[in-house]
This record gives C-alpha cells, structure tokens and sequence, in this order.
C-alpha cells in the first residue's frame, strides 16, 4: 500500500506571536517551528497502516527551507522518503494548498493519503477534504482507526457528542486523521542516522495554485470583550482576593 | 440571482442545535445585504422536518428529498447541493460549522472552484460585502477576510457567533420547495455503517454546579492531583480539555468541548487551559469563568470574570490553602 501523509511545519506551540509589517501575516523571524501537532498522529496513523498492510509512507510537505528540518523529522520517526513542494505563501488558502498537492502527487499513484484534522497556525481544517475532491478520491474525516478489507477501507470516525461511525470506502481514499487515536512514537538514534540518506524530492506547486477566491485582509489580536478581573501580586494574595471575589461578588463558593 | 442560503443539519428528522444559529445567521446576513434568506434541508421523509424550518421568517425553503440521503454522505451532500446551488445561484451559502459540514462543505466549495471561509465567529458589512472574521493560530489571532471571486461564497458559522432565539419565526409558514436532486448509487462511495457510543457515561458533567478544568499546562499526569485537590476544596466536578483526556490522563468522559460535553455550570475554574475554540464552545456559557494561565495573552482570558496570570503550580496551591476555614 502506498501512503502519503501530508504534513505541516507550524509556529511552536507557545510561541509569542506578533503582527507583522504588513498586517497580513505574523513575524516569523524568532520563532521556532514544529510538526502541526494533528499532522504528526496521521504520520503516526500512517507508519501503523504501512505495519499492517505493508508498502512505504511518503511524506508531503509544503513550506519554504525552513521545512526541510520538519521533513527529516518524519523521516526519522520512520517515512521512506518525501516530498518537500517549495512554498513561500505564509497565508495560502487551502484550495491553492491542495491544488499543489494534487499537481506533487500526479506521478505517485498513492492508496491513501492521511493529514492532520487541521493545521494550528491557519486551522481551515479543510486542505485534506479538498484534496479529496481535487484528485477525485473518496474521503473520511476525523479518523480513529483504519482496516483493510476486501475492496478499499472500514474507518472509525468521530462524530459529536461522543457518538461514532464505521464507515467503508474503495480506494484510493483521503482520510482526516483525529488527533489522540494513538501514541505518538519517538524518533530512535537509528531512525535519525538512517533518515539523512533518504530521498526529498523537491517539487515547484505549478501555476494551478495562484488565483485565490478568498483574501486573509488583515490579522491582529482579539479584541477583549469581555472585561476580565485580573488579580495581581504573589499567588497568595492574589489566591485571597480571586477566593474573596468568589465568596462575596460572584457568591459561588 | 441573490440570496442567503442556510444548508441546515438534521438527523433522524431533527435538527442540529447550531442549525438555528446558521438560520438566525442567514436571517441577519440577509437582512443587512438586502437579501433574500433561504435555508435547505436534506434527506429522506423529511416533510415533517420541512415544516419546522418553515416556520421560521425565509423567503423558500428549499427540500432535497431522495432515497441516497437517508444516511449523511459526503458525496450525497455534495452532489445534492450543488444542484441546488447551479439552479438557484445563492450569493452565500452559510453551514453551522458542526462535524458534519466540516466533512462535506470544503468539497462541495472546491467543486465550485471556491474556498469556504471556515469557522467564522463574526462579521461585518462593508460597503455591500460582507467581511468575515476568524480566528487563527488556536484562538490567539483573528482575521479579517474578504471573498475574492465571484458568487456564491462559503462560509460556516461558530457556535454561539449567532444566537438561536434571534431566529425570526414567520406569522404564515414559509413557502417549500421540494425537488428530487440526480443522484446515482454509483456516485455514493462511502458507505456509513451504524453509529454507536463507546460506553454510558458515568460522569454527568452537565449536571454539575462547579467544575475545575485541567489543560495542557499541567504538563504531567501526576500533576493532576494537584488540581483534583482543588476541586475537592470548591466542591467541584474535575474535568479537562480534549489534549488531557488523549493522553488517558484522565477519561473522555470528563472532557469538555466540541468534541466532549457542554457545560453551563456556575463556576468554571480553567487551570492552564489556553482556550482554543473547540474549548471555549463547550463551557463559554458558564455563569462565572476563572482562568489561571500564565500567558497573559491566551484566548481563555476572553472569556474569563477572573484571572489570576501565573505559574499555576504556584497559584494552584495558594487557592486552596486561600479555601481553608479560617482556624
């Protein structure tokens, strides 16, 4: 089974984030980067199928250089090889996304394609379902659990309020993978040695990804609207006064 | 053509709750643009269900009945809507940004060449078009964005970024429009099994008055005893944020968000929970919010009566000793 798991390089977790010049993008200049925290469970969900069924994980990364570092990161933690789409638009869309992926992966022929339920920094939670229909496959999103049966797939989706759903689809097929379904493995000091010698194979996105349909104007830190009481001073006394506030103003305790 | 078209979510012939934000959105939407409003409901023997949305103040509601909709399907939906879309040129198509439209909407925006515009919490209206506002980076940026291309335009809707009960009902019922869309079983894919829940809850979470809330920055399991100390001290339930209850920390029956419980109790103690919106859904109609985090600038605050902007396991522990009787 050939699986290709699409994957994001992200601002750290809790990177202090500023608007920058433009007011259209943050500045990125001192951040550090990481896996997109839901990418790196359909990289997990994909290394699992790759033991179950066989085949080889391939890895799909859009990003500029810096990515590169993200990418080698997978390959350690156990992908065969990858491809590293040279992308510079920090607040791309996810169709024009898509659209570069599907023009990546025209030469690939792959069974299934996995991705993260969403990204952290632009959080569409879409570019996996649009890749879907952009290539033509069938989908599922926010998945357990993947088997092989006779003629395709039976997924475990989520649904709300506790409540899930098998689903059975043929293949090829693009699944949403839900964060939290396993365990996330370690990269081990032979993954990191052996995955300097694997294959990135860097791919341009191809005119398809221009023309955007929607436009990210302007981004700035949300307003509060909701005055909150901030209690200052050492934790004691800021522990006296939030307890006092409950007590006697909000009458709670 | 011109319009606001609600694709409203039913299930076993009932609506989804934030169905009757996305109608009270389109309503609103229409008004302001000096639209017609129009919502769609899809299934099967849903006439029933034609009459309850009817009710409400839209220009038509529009029935999509076939036999290939009696179960949700990504392609069905797709499909159906589409239809729908090409004959009646709608110039916004508005979702409740629930699991189900998140799994076929994108699709049926990028079968149109479009991109729906996910997850918006608000708007505006500028000079005859609609900006809408979403939020980036978990809740810690929000962005303004505008449609680019020509109509329709796809978006879907927060909860709580429109409230129901401002949904217009109609003094006559609305008029409805029933049409059988081409669907062939072939174009079908997937095909959806029976749905089912792991286990009975044994934790009502919704029934509690008082709930202490553990997040990501409790960093360890063994520290959630710590906050288990605090709950016992208010006479609180325990509860946590989805990243908690993934790491078995503690059990998905105590998880509160989208995809756990809706909570309204009357306090809400969030201890190191940075409140991504998948949070916030869940417990913003809670009647006092108490956020103890130590960035100042995390999303919780947002929605917070109190805060305490500290390292927890320093804050953690003066509450409680600050909750001892006096001797």
């Amino acid at each position: 089974m050939k699986i290709v798991v699409a994957i994001k390089q992200v601002p750290a977790r809790d990177s202090l984030l500023k608007v920058d010049a433009s007011g259209a993008w943050i500045d990125d200049a001192d951040l550090s980067w990481e896996i997109n925290e839901p990418d790196a469970y359909a990289l997990e969900a994909g290394l699992q199928l790759r033991e179950a069924a066989g085949g080889e994980v391939v890895v799909l990364c859009a990003g500029p250089e810096r990515a590169t570092q993200t990418i080698r990161e997978a390959l350690a933690k156990g992908a065969d090889r990858a491809i590293h789409i040279n992308w510079t638009e920090n607040a791309a869309d996810p169709l024009a996304l898509a659209r570069a992926m599907a023009t990546a992966l025209e030469s690939e022929k792959p069974d299934v394609v996995l991705t993260g339920l969403q990204s952290d920094d632009l959080g569409y939670g879409q570019t996996g379902v649009i890749l879907a229909e952009v290539i033509g496959f069938a989908h599922a999103t926010l998945v357990m659990s993947i088997e092989t049966i006779d003629n395709g797939i039976r997924v475990k989706q989520e649904l709300e309020d506790g409540w899930f759903q098998h689903v059975e689809m043929p293949l090829p097929a693009v699944l949403t993978i839900q964060s939290g379904a396993a365990k996330l493995r370690y990269a081990t000091l032979m993954g990191i040695k052996k995955a300097k010698s694997k294959e990135i194979r860097r791919v341009d996105p191809g005119a398809a990804a221009a023309a955007s349909t929607v436009r990210l104007e302007r981004i700035y830190l949300p307003r509060k609207s909701k005055r909150s009481q901030i209690f200052e001073g050492t934790p004691r006394e800021a522990a006296e006064q939030l307890v006092d506030k409950l007590r006697f103003e909000a009458r709670v305790l | 053509m011109s319009g606001i078209l609600a694709v409203l979510e039913q299930h076993e012939g009932k609506l989804h709750a934030l169905s009757f934000e996305a109608l009270a959105a389109a309503q609103q939407i229409a008004a302001e643009l000096s639209h017609p409003a129009y919502a769609v409901v899809l299934g099967t023997g849903i006439q029933p269900l034609a009459a309850t949305v009817a009710a409400f103040r839209l220009n038509k509601v529009h029935v999509l009945e076939h036999a290939l909709l009696s179960d949700y399907t990504a392609d069905g939906y797709t499909l159906a809507l589409k239809q729908l879309i090409a004959l009646h040129r709608p110039s916004y198509v508005l979702f409740p940004h629930t699991y189900q439209a998140r799994d076929f909407a994108p699709a049926l925006a990028a079968s149109l060449g479009r991109v729906l515009v996910s997850d918006v919490v608000s708007h505006r209206v500028e000079n005859g078009s609609l900006v809408v506002v979403r939020q980036l980076f978990q809740g810690k940026m929000n962005a303004d964005v505008r449609f680019e291309a020509d109509a329709p335009h796809f978006a879907s809707i927060q909860a709580g970024a429109f409230r129901a009960e401002n949904a217009k009902k109609s003094e006559t019922p609305s008029p409805v429009e029933t049409a059988t869309p081409a669907l062939e079983p072939h174009q079908i894919r997937t095909k959806p099994l029976e749905r089912f829940r792991e286990s009975q809850r044994a934790v009502d979470l919704t029934a509690a008055e008082r709930i202490v809330s553990v997040g990501r920055g409790i960093r360890e399991a063994e520290n959630i005893a710590l906050v288990e100390q605090l709950a016992q001290a208010m006479g609180a339930e325990l509860a946590a944020s989805r990243p908690i209850c993934d790491n078995g920390w503690l059990p998905m029956e105590r998880q509160v968000g989208s995809s756990g419980q809706t909570v309204a109790p009357k306090l809400y103690v969030a201890v190191g929970i940075s409140g991504a919106i998948q949070h916030l859904v869940g417990m913003k109609g809670s009647k006092t919010i108490v956020a103890i985090n130590k960035d100042p600038e995390a999303p919780i605050f947002e929605v917070a009566d109190y805060g305490i902007v500290g390292d927890l396991f320093q804050v953690v522990p003066a509450i409680i000793e600050a909750l001892k009787p006096v001797a």
